[in-house]
């Protein structure tokens, strides 16, 4: 078959294109396919998977969930940034690392369909997640401190305050 | 920035050979370059796009007091201390040409920094997408060794910042598609013997189906230019950085067995088409007194091709690979201090490719 478009050389690259719902396809020689311009390699080849645009599709779905207007309706928002899911979902982008803790819930799912997975099984830092367990363990120490302190069970506060002291000096022992 | 290192600085961007651009390292006759980026931040601080500027310097600020706690040891190498939004737009942009920065990270807004290796072999760039993105080049497919020094420098800015990391998913990020370990592990391969095959599409499509993504020479929208892709994990959680990186290792593997496999077939029953065209894109380059870019960067793919088949004598890979960073627009405007038009910068590239050859007796 020669090409469709010199009419000289044979017709090496047979372009299908859809044009208004019907198959049209297209037969030229590789100089004048070039010329062409319908050979780019985004032609050629069409990435089948990619994790941004797979994000966004499920973004899209879960804005499309989210209540549109009442009050209440962009849910709660981070403490540190101001951040809400739906400034999340429209951006593709957290505004800080507590965002990970408020929107648990729903970026659980959302680690899964691009991930696979939800669970980090790789390095850890040797200082911070030191550093972070402790944290946790004092902020529930101090939760409990102040529901014993309101219940006037002042043996427990005194024990409490004890610990908390330990793991605030375990703090200041792990510097950053 | 001090003064000596904004003349270190101003050294790098005139000069086109980067040693991670060598030609030195396994299957470096494929394989250009590997490198490996994590991305980390600092906890209960916005990540960058929600930062004032106020805010960004700060967090720039105690990034380079841990740098300099760390010293230069720390990054295998001397490193040099940088502000974006002191540099003119035209050096940003050649850092871009030169893959040190991200394009988005060239937009010079204040805040935004760079520590760099004065070898250019490994760099951290401070508040681009998140707080801190270290990044390892290395010549050729050497993945392993790139991981080991990435993580390395990663290890003494955790024992001097506090890091953003949940036990759970990992190091944290702004973007979900880094959460986990903040690892993007890349490739940088030259197809031109699976391209006059007409069988690149074929074998990245199939390295897609794996997982792995593929972009051009210089990111989205560049594919095939010169017969050059980078190609790269996209997923960062649920598997260990080892695992990540033989996966892509392994793949790339199989990429360059099936390019080798064409080169071979070429030289065997080709060998006059294909030293015909290796000594014409020569011949233009080590001639032409206008060279575009894109010209340029096809040409340089059809050398390349003839000194990895060994067919060029007098010339090496990093020899021919250095035209890939002299001809780009920004860096020919940066050799000759200048702002050209496109004409003239057509002109001043081809006399700057036909000098380094000359150099290189070609």
């Amino acid at each position: 078959m020669l090409c469709e478009e010199c009419g000289k050389a044979q017709a090496t690259v047979h372009i299908e294109r859809i044009i208004n719902g019907r198959k049209m396809t297209t037969n030229l020689c590789r100089d004048c396919a070039q010329r062409s311009g319908l050979m780019t390699l985004g032609v050629l080849f069409q990435p089948s998977f990619s994790i941004n645009s797979l994000m966004s599709a499920f973004l899209g779905s879960q804005i499309e969930a989210l209540p549109s207007t009442g009050p209440g309706a962009d849910g709660p928002r981070c403490p540190v940034c101001g951040m809400s899911y739906r400034d999340f979902a429209r951006a593709g982008r957290l505004g800080c690392s507590r965002c990970y803790e408020v929107f648990e819930d729903r970026l659980e799912p959302l680690l899964r369909r691009i991930h696979g997975s939800d669970t980090h099984v790789g390095k850890a830092p040797a200082g911070t997640g030191e550093r972070a367990r402790i944290r946790r363990q004092l902020e529930t120490l101090k939760r409990q401190l102040s529901k014993v302190v309101a219940e006037e069970a002042y043996e427990e506060a005194a024990e409490l305050r004890d610990k908390i002291k330990e793991f605030e000096a375990k703090l200041r022992g792990n510097p950053a | 920035m001090t003064r000596r290192h904004a003349d270190a600085l101003q050294a790098i961007l005139r000069n086109s050979s980067s040693p991670w651009m060598d030609g030195s390292g396994e299957l470096g006759s494929v394989v250009i370059s590997s490198r490996v980026r994590l991305a980390r931040n600092l906890e209960d601080v916005p990540f960058p796009h929600l930062l004032s500027e106020n805010d960004a310097s700060s967090v720039l600020k105690k990034v380079l007091q841990a740098a300099d706690s760390i010293g230069d040891k720390g990054f295998g190498g001397p490193v040099i201390q940088v502000s974006l939004n002191e540099l003119s737009p035209l050096d940003c942009q050649v850092l871009v040409e030169k893959h040190l920065i991200s394009p988005q990270h060239a937009e010079g807004k204040a805040g935004k920094g760079l520590l760099l290796r004065r070898d250019e072999a490994a760099a951290i760039m401070v508040n681009e997408e998140d707080h801190l993105r270290v990044q390892v080049l290395r010549s050729g497919l050497e993945l392993e060794e790139a991981w080991v020094l990435a993580s390395g420098i990663d290890d003494l800015f955790e024992q001097n910042l506090d890091y953003a990391y949940d036990e759970r998913i990992g190091y944290l990020t702004s973007c979900p598609t880094n959460v986990g370990t903040g690892i993007r592990a890349s490739v940088m391969v030259h197809l031109p013997a699976l391209a006059v095959a007409n069988e690149t599409s074929r074998v990245l499509t199939a390295v897609n189906k794996v997982g792995l993504v593929v972009r051009g020479l210089y990111g989205e929208g560049t594919e095939g230019q010169g017969n050059v892709f980078q190609i790269s994990n996209q997923i960062t959680l649920g598997q260990t950085e080892k695992e990540i990186i033989e996966n892509l290792s392994l793949v790339v593997r199989q990429v360059v067995t099936e390019e080798i496999k064409v080169r071979e077939m070429l030289f065997k029953n080709h060998r006059i088409e294909v030293e015909d065209r290796v000594f014409r894109a020569l011949g233009i380059l080590s001639n032409a007194r206008k060279l575009t870019s894109d010209e340029a960067i096809k040409l340089w793919s059809d050398l390349r091709l003839g000194v990895e088949l060994g067919m060029v004598p007098g010339l090496e890979i990093k020899d021919v690979n250095e035209i890939l960073v002299l001809s780009r627009p920004n860096f020919v405007q940066k050799y000759f201090g200048a702002a050209l038009t496109a004409n003239e910068r057509d002109v001043r590239r081809a006399e700057l490719v036909r000098k380094h050859l000359a150099s290189r007796g070609v």
